[in-house]
């Protein structure tokens, strides 16, 4: 069963709506014994990496999560702050994170352009077991974006100003800081290819 | 590199799609869902959604209509009208929405500004400002609010800059006196507003043939269009697709989301 991880800041109901339109059942899960039996857990993001992390800890979801992801290799989409909360640290509120990708999450600097970056922007993803080498359109809105450590970890890159990480990756762990679930037809693809690995 | 957005705009009365001309005379177009399952397939970039009656019947924002539209479309929307509370805010959020857009309420309570972007991000804060050149503030360019029928005495220019202090994470600028008109964007106001703040700026009113939106992107650092009339109004001699739209913009080195054939159904790689 696809999981998808509802907390309150996050838009998991609009991650629902585009999961269902893909022809995918799921259930949304706010507790620990709701993500047994995950095939796939998907952590949606809105708000800040603060809030995020606090509300996965008051769900008490962090440790059930690292064993599922970390140790069972249960498949992972982190989608906008559900990315960024994979790396080390972030800057947004010092905020300390998962860390199950090295590296940490900065501000776009706004003496170079407007932040948040919000819109459609151009994204090259790489290969991957769930997709060719591709260019599509992706919609972004976000402040801070990831520095990973490990150039490997790199999925995605996109231009704001300079390149930036607009996609991670590691093992069974992929996360977009664009949100498939409103990048039309190209993001309900990427999602689609998630869900049918 | 980031692409500059055309955003179609729906005024909903009782779950019904409206057009207003000067903000008077409404028709009936379509029920919303509908339209935004319309504008969705002809791959417009973003929706946006004013419940018009909301505040005027003192009920919070019409939240099934906005369910319906979720279900249906897979780009970000925003809605406005009757929202008064982090509550009602919260709502609109969880129904689907991307964005919450305040109006004339942040006038009256600019607070709610900073609660919302505290409790759910700037990015879902679009502070939208009727704006009409009356030549009495420092700008010239006043703030009206209620439905474009009270002028405030502030100054638009200030209330943009107040705007993003107070954590709006995005300014939709409407100019009273080209809405409706067809006859292009104020481009005097909206480059007052993209220089007075550092967060992305939606401009609206006026739009009516492909060069208003050439001249606002080409002129301006504007991020955003909006284009209803030209896209969907039954008044309008001419409408356009958004297919010609984004051609036109590509043809003129404006960088936009280019227009698609979905239904080959492959995607482009390299």
């Amino acid at each position: 069963m696809i999981k998808i991880i509802d907390y309150k800041a996050g838009n998991a109901p609009s991650v629902l709506n585009a999961v269902n339109r893909l022809g995918y059942c799921a259930e949304l899960a706010r507790r620990e014994e709701e993500l047994h039996g995950a095939s796939h857990i998907i952590l949606p993001g809105v708000g800040s990496a603060g809030a995020t992390m606090r509300s996965l800890r008051d769900m008490a979801l962090i440790e059930a999560l690292e064993h599922l992801v970390l140790n069972e290799k249960t498949l992972f989409l982190g989608i906008c702050v559900g990315l960024q909360i994979l790396l080390e640290y972030s800057e947004e509120e010092n905020t300390r994170c998962l860390g199950w990708i090295k590296g940490r999450v900065v501000r776009f600097d706004e003496s170079k352009v407007r932040v948040p970056q919000m819109g459609w922007n151009e994204v090259c993803l790489s290969e991957s077991p769930i997709n060719p080498t591709m260019r599509d359109y992706f919609y972004f809105v976000n402040s801070y974006y990831a520095l990973p450590e490990d150039m490997c970890d790199i999925w995605g890159v996109a231009d704001y100003g300079e390149e930036f990480a607009a996609a991670v990756r590691k093992d069974n762990i992929f996360a977009a800081q664009f949100h498939v679930e409103k990048s039309g037809e190209a993001g309900l693809n990427l999602l689609g290819r998630f869900l049918s690995c | 590199m980031l692409t500059k957005r055309l955003i179609a705009c729906f005024d909903i009365i009782d779950g019904m799609v409206t057009k207003a001309v000067q903000f008077q005379d409404n028709i009936l177009v379509a029920p919303a869902e509908e339209m935004a399952g319309a504008m969705y397939d002809a791959q417009i970039d973003e929706l946006i959604f004013y419940d018009i009656t909301a505040s005027a019947q003192k009920r919070p924002i019409d939240i099934e209509t906005v369910k319906k539209v979720a279900r249906r479309v897979f780009i970000p929307f925003t809605v406005g009208g009757g929202i008064k509370t982090l509550g009602d805010m919260y709502e609109a959020l969880k129904a689907g929405a991307e964005k919450i857009s305040v109006d004339s309420m942040a006038v009256r309570n600019p607070g709610i500004i900073t609660e919302g972007a505290k409790a759910f991000g700037s990015q879902c804060v679009v502070l939208s400002v009727q704006a009409k050149y009356t030549g009495l503030t420092h700008s010239g360019y006043e703030v009206y609010i209620d439905g474009a029928r009270l002028a405030t005495g502030m100054d638009a220019v200030e209330w943009f800059k107040r705007g993003q202090e107070l954590g709006a994470g995005e300014i939709c600028v409407n100019s009273i006196d080209r809405d409706g008109t067809l006859s292009g964007y104020d481009l005097k106001l909206m480059k007052l507003a993209e220089r007075a703040v550092s967060i992305p700026v939606i401009a609206s009113g006026g739009a009516g043939a492909p060069e208003h939106l050439s001249e606002l992107f080409s002129e301006t650092q504007a991020q955003a269009a909006i284009i209803s009339s030209m896209l969907y109004s039954p008044r309008i001699e001419r409408n356009y697709t958004v297919r010609e739209l984004k051609a036109y913009l590509a043809d003129k080195n404006i960088a936009v989301r280019p227009w698609k054939d979905n239904n080959s159904g492959k995607n482009p790689t390299i």
